[in-house]
């Protein structure tokens, strides 16, 4: 089956790219000599290598492919791996027990630097949580999310500036505006659906952040707000090395209680009522479902996590302006949900590691950093269209055996 | 015999075109009623109007439940409807494809149930006993309906005619006193049309619901219904037992054509 014609494929593949790089791949013309010069040894670089790839592509491809014929006869044998780890307890418990490990141990044994960039990496961990449940559970696409962070980053700013209030007193004080912001957004976005409601949120979002650059009296336009204090810990003064450990901590304990949280929701009542939702709209409403309170409910509780994310944000950076709240940011946050696989906690998990973290350690590669990031992202997408995690969502099942007896349990996979 | 659903002059316009044209229709409890009729009748936005999808252009709908009081179905919202006890299937199956079949009931389960955000993330007693009850409810209706095998498989992978039955399943976890069914024989082999002819007495002997049915399987419809209504062009053109509608020669025209005969 994979044999010869495929190789020819390959083959014709690397002919017309040599025919397409030739012209600046292969003459040179020398300016200073005035003569051309014919590099003939690179194009049978470009041959070579481009026929491997092609090979390996169509050869990664096929696999794929069979393996999907496979799920679809249902004789899979395999379970994911994720799953194997989470059911078995001999796999699981060491798992934790070094994750655990690493985590208390990480800024200690690594350079601020790093320090650093992994607290920006869990926050994004909690924006995605939050986005995952409105785009994940309940399926409403949201591209202007960003505007939920920046509630909460300006919160804290102002807040702080004008009463002098406190990281602690202001975390869920920014995570009440977000749910606010969520709600006020909800209402208009209720009757839409797919891509409208990913274009009325975008607007949103631009709107939030126009207010911010353009309202100067009210926050201080593009020149942004500086001098916001780092989390407090009972006034004990901090270098700014053991600031960043304390807020490293800080950030743990934030993101486990976010995945507390959002665990709790999506195996709820409420959860399952954002599900069906997303499946079907009409459905789900003839069965009893109220639409209104269920989209608005999971506007809410996106953004809630959001303004949580902001406050932290703002403190983590010590100075905010609007220029941090652009659509880039709600792309990023929506690619680490879909890339992490949309719907399942540890899959967002480690698509906010993957995503904030890989651009950071390809700093090596300088120039060529977000050439590689892009085609990291193109080959997830074509091999792993659902996400680095396959969604983990806790299934009901129903295992009691005597029928007059029934008993509810859920295992719970990943 | 007293109408526990009395639709009265009902009338929808979409633009220009009248779907429905004064339709009156009174459905007694307990009644098997079906509503018959060429493609493109109105029969499915008669369906539409009663569950607050549409909302009328005319006429009024009313619910009379013996020790309750009287209903107007009237710009209730589609789940208000439901709450109010009707519970409708779908012509072309809509079910929640990526979720089990329990869990597919336990939706039908979420209009008789309360908890929220708070009792969701606190998970206290009350959630947790709340939560059991719906699971053991929800297999119930499965184990009554006969599709306690398959309660831990996909939606989408049940065959077509179980998944027919799990939008049935579905809607009765809404307990209605009211069941609409919309083509639930449709593409169905003759087996399976005779176990769901079953099921739907059985429902209504056991379970004491009325039942409403679209159907086109004539068989079907002859053998199940207590009274039927024909409508063509949004109008109602007869009622009566199965009997009489066999000899219609209204019924008879609208099917086959002016000059049937001829």
């Amino acid at each position: 089956m994979f044999g010869f014609e495929e190789i020819k494929k390959s083959f014709l593949t690397s002919l017309w790219f040599m025919f397409l790089t030739f012209p600046i791949m292969v003459i040179r013309v020398n300016t200073v000599q005035n003569i051309v010069e014919w590099r003939w040894e690179r194009m049978f670089m470009i041959g070579i290598g481009s026929f491997f790839l092609s090979f390996l592509w169509r050869y990664l491809l096929e696999r794929k492919e069979l393996g999907q014929k496979k799920a679809d006869l249902g004789e899979v044998d395999s379970i994911p791996w994720n799953r194997r780890i989470a059911r078995e307890p001999r796999f699981y418990i060491p798992a934790l027990i070094a994750i655990c490990v690493f985590v208390l141990v990480f800024p200690f044994t690594f350079s601020l630097y790093q320090t650093t960039i992994m607290i920006t990496a869990l926050i994004y961990v909690i924006t995605g949580l939050g986005l995952n449940i409105v785009v994940g559970l309940a399926g409403l696409l949201d591209l202007g999310y960003v505007a939920f962070y920046a509630v909460g980053a300006y919160s804290y700013a102002l807040l702080n500036y004008h009463f002098g209030l406190g990281f602690w007193t202001v975390l869920p004080i920014g995570a009440g505006m977000g749910l606010i912001f969520g709600i006020l957004l909800g209402f208009p976005v209720l009757r839409l659906k797919g891509d409208y409601l990913a274009i009325v949120t975008l607007g949103f979002g631009e709107i939030i952040r126009l207010v911010l650059e353009n309202w100067n009296d009210f926050s201080f336009g593009p020149s942004g707000i500086a001098n916001i204090p780092r989390p407090g810990l009972f006034g004990i003064q901090m270098s700014l090395h053991q600031a960043t450990i304390y807020l490293y901590f800080v950030m743990i304990f934030l993101v486990l209680v976010t995945i507390f949280v959002v665990r709790r929701l999506q195996d709820s009542r409420i959860g399952r009522a954002w599900i069906a939702l997303r499946e079907d709209e009409v459905a789900c409403q003839a069965m009893g479902i109220d639409k209104t309170w269920t989209k608005l409910s999971a506007f809410a509780m996106g953004a809630t996590w959001a303004g949580m994310a902001g406050v932290v944000f703002a403190a983590k950076t010590t100075f905010i302006n609007p220029a941090s709240f652009t659509l880039w940011e709600s792309i990023i946050i929506l690619c680490v949900v879909v890339l992490g696989g949309m719907g399942s906690v540890i899959g967002v998990i480690f698509g906010a590691l993957t995503l904030i973290l890989l651009p950071e350690y390809l700093r090596a590669f300088s120039e060529y950093r977000l050439l590689i990031f892009g085609a990291v992202l193109v080959v997830m997408m074509v091999f792993r269209p659902g996400g680095i995690v396959s969604p983990e969502r806790r299934i009901y099942q129903f295992k009691g055996t005597a029928p007059d007896k029934p008993k509810a349990e859920a295992s719970t996979p990943g | 015999m007293e109408p526990i659903l009395q639709v009265n002059a009902l009338t929808m316009d979409f633009g220009g075109l009248r779907a429905l044209d004064r339709l009156d229709l009174e459905i007694g409890q307990r009644e098997i009623v079906a509503l018959i009729g060429p493609n493109g009748a109105g029969k499915t936005t008669f369906f539409n109007c009663l569950t607050g999808i549409y909302p009328p252009t005319e006429g009024e709908m009313l619910i009379r439940r013996p020790d309750r009081k009287t209903k107007k179905l009237n710009g209730l919202k589609p789940n208000h409807v439901t709450e109010a006890g009707l519970a409708r299937t779908f012509q072309n199956i809509r079910l929640f494809q990526n979720m089990t079949v329990l869990e597919n009931v336990m939706i039908g389960r979420h209009c008789r149930t309360s908890a929220g955000i708070i009792g969701a993330i606190a998970k206290n007693k009350a959630t947790r006993q709340e939560e059991n009850k719906i699971v053991e409810d929800s297999y119930a209706v499965l184990e009554k309906i006969g599709l306690a095998e398959f309660v831990n498989e996909f939606a989408k992978n049940l065959p077509y005619g179980a998944q027919r039955r799990l939008e049935i399943a579905r809607a009765m976890a809404t307990e209605p006193f009211l069941l609409l069914l919309d083509e639930p024989a449709a593409g169905m082999n003759p087996l399976e049309t005779r176990e769901l002819d079953e099921l739907i007495v059985r429902i209504r002997d056991q379970e004491g619901i009325t039942i409403l049915l679209i159907e086109h399987d004539m068989k079907l419809v002859m053998s199940l219904s207590d009274r039927i209504y024909v409508v063509d062009y949004g109008k109602k053109i007869a009622q009566g037992t199965p009997q009489e509608i066999k000899n219609n020669p209204a019924v008879i025209k609208a099917y086959l054509g002016e000059d049937a005969d001829a």
